[in-house]
């Protein structure tokens, strides 16, 4: 007689082989950005070769910058600006955003109607425009640069989370929950936000690919992260020199930024069906 | 045109312009809200006091901030743009040229890539699921991810530097001759062209798409005709509205890619003139170019917008 024992419940979440890759990716850049000080083979401002756009040698595994610094080195560096500053940005943005879509479902009314008309107002700015504006006028520090990218897209984050949490709040078990005497705060924190936390986080991902675009686009044009200190989008300007002789000094860092934005891209397109329609 | 389409077209204007006068509202105000005083530094630290009482007080900056913003808003209105910081010039006139290279640019760029983008897009969603299909999505969403920057080094890795087609980033103003002037407009045209292109086709795809899933088409599919037909035929004047939507909205990413184009091909249009001030921090240049620009975005979204009102027959019609 075969006793067969009941299958084992799954835990764990399927992905399939495109959307492991995206997150490897993207975990390998998040561990980089972490550890780069103990990691980086010399120091980022440290002059090491008399050859200027060098190419990939030995010693210099991808190529020396404008300068004759170490590439791989700053490239390692750079991801703690890019990465570092487009997290900070992108989760202010998304808790900003998500926060008020909550309390604008739920709340409704006049202070639905005045947050709604002000974020799509804001919205209605062109997104490079409104960075170089604010950089105009208070510079670039670190501060002001992850303040303007979280002010840029919280009235997406806004949207997105308040049409979610809309149709949430017309179900049934909301309904019961008001009914039963339940405040605003515990219908938002116990009964809206885990039914949208999905979508939230796919939408959360997208956000973080816009933001390392505008950085890099900011960047690049020189009203980014400043000198000495570069993020990807400064590096590839640094050496745009090089271009014409293809010197891998702007081509790494310009791979640097495809790796990371190509995939978020596809693990938010290859996210377990468990994460993603977690709200139908 | 209907009275409610009339009015919903009203409206979508009224909307425009009051986001365009929020718009100014945060470009003077992020511009101007500047810690230290402009007559000082513009002066220098040598200029007596009284020198500096009388700038301040022929440049408003003695009259509070909301006056001065009313004041810059009515110059806008009537032409009067300022004076530039850094060299006194005329802010109308330092723009003046440049606006027309930056039009040029953009009207190329709309000319060449707009027919491109829709057979592609439109292709796309006749052999749904073929490999062509999935070679231009995965193509689009490559161009989509990555910055507009490395669209244009990409070009000029490919054409400049291994092909040696096409000069690297440079501009020179004295060209003779249509293929000199075709060469130096190539890859400018080319980058912006691509970047734009991306969105309009993914629009473009799914909005043929979503009407060859309505009933009518798959009732003309399962009468025998052939899927070209049904696209062309039946799908196609369907999907217009959504489509001039898409290329109106495509084209406010001209927006974006303009500033960064004009600044790596050095190119003397209105966004590399604008970029440069943000440098110098000068500030009436910024300002008025700032609003060039959010005017052009906004015209282009309430274009999109009105096209997609005017194209809802049951709106159109009512």
């Amino acid at each position: 007689m075969t006793l067969s024992l009941p299958t084992p419940r799954k835990y764990g979440f399927h992905m399939n082989a495109v959307g492991m890759i995206g997150a490897a990716i993207i975990l390998f850049w998040v561990v980089v950005a972490i550890v780069a000080p103990l990691i980086v083979p010399y120091p980022i401002g440290l002059i090491v070769d008399s050859n200027y756009l060098g190419p990939i040698s030995a010693k210099f595994w991808f190529g020396t910058d404008y300068l004759g610094r170490d590439m791989l080195s700053r490239i390692l560096m750079g991801a703690r600006y890019t990465v570092g500053i487009s997290f900070a940005a992108a989760i202010l943005a998304s808790f900003t955003g998500v926060t008020l879509g909550m309390v604008a479902a739920s709340v409704g009314g006049i202070f639905d109607t005045i947050i709604s008309r002000f974020l799509d107002a804001l919205n209605s700015i062109p997104s490079l425009l409104f960075g170089l504006v604010i950089v105009a006028g208070a510079g670039s520090s670190i501060t002001v640069l992850v303040l303007t990218l979280a002010v840029i897209y919280t009235p997406g984050s806004f949207r997105f989370s308040r049409a979610l949490s809309v149709n949430i709040n017309a179900m049934d078990f909301v309904a019961v929950a008001r009914a039963r005497g339940e405040g605003t705060r515990y219908i938002i924190v116990e009964e809206i936000f885990p039914n949208i936390i999905g979508p939230i986080l796919a939408d959360f991902g997208l956000r973080f690919v816009f933001i390392v675009l505008l950085l890099s686009g900011l960047s690049f044009l020189g009203l980014g992260v400043q000198p000495p200190n570069a993020d990807w989008g400064a590096l590839v300007r640094e050496n745009m020199d090089g271009l014409p002789d293809g010197a891998p000094a702007v081509i790494f860092p310009s791979i640097a930024i495809a790796s990371l934005t190509i995939s978020v891209n596809m693990l938010i397109d290859n996210l377990p069906k468990r994460i993603r329609d977690r709200s139908e | 045109m209907s009275n409610s389409a009339a009015r919903q077209v009203l409206l979508r204007l009224g909307v425009m312009a009051l986001s365009l006068l929020i718009v100014a509202f945060v470009v003077f105000f992020a511009t101007e809200m500047l810690p230290g005083d402009i007559a000082q530094v513009l002066l220098g630290q040598s200029a007596t006091p009284q020198a500096v009482a009388a700038l301040r007080h022929e440049m408003h900056l003695d009259q509070p901030a909301f006056f001065r913003f009313l004041l810059w808003l009515g110059g806008l209105l009537t032409g009067h743009l300022g004076h530039s910081y850094a060299n006194n010039m005329d802010v109308a006139s330092l723009i003046g040229g440049r606006l027309e290279n930056s039009l040029k640019l953009a009207g190329i760029t709309t000319v060449v890539s707009v027919p491109i983008a829709l057979t592609l897009g439109i292709t796309a969603a006749l052999f749904r699921g073929s490999l062509y299909d999935r070679i231009v999505s995965m193509l689009t969403i490559f161009v989509i991810s990555v910055p507009e920057f490395m669209v244009a080094t990409l070009a000029v890795l490919v054409f400049a530097v291994h092909l040696g087609w096409l000069p690297a980033l440079s501009f020179t103003y004295d060209v003779h001759g249509f293929f000199n002037l075709l060469k130096i407009y190539a890859m400018p045209v080319m980058t912006l062209g691509f970047v734009i292109s991306a969105q309009m086709i993914r629009m473009t795809r799914a909005a043929v798409i979503d009407t060859l899933n309505t009933s009518y088409c798959e009732m003309a599919l399962l009468k025998g005709a052939s899927r070209r037909r049904v696209v062309l035929r039946h799908a196609l004047p369907n999907a217009l509205g959504p489509i001039a939507n898409a290329v109106a909205l495509s084209l406010s990413y001209l927006l974006g890619g303009v500033i960064i184009v004009e600044t790596i091909f050095n190119y003397p249009g209105v966004a590399k003139l604008m970029v440069d001030a943000v440098s110098t921090r000068d500030m009436p240049l910024i300002q008025t170019c700032s609003m060039i620009f959010a005017l052009t975005y906004l015209l282009l979204i309430a274009i999109a917008d009105v096209v997609a009102i005017l194209s809802n027959p049951r709106l159109r019609k009512r």
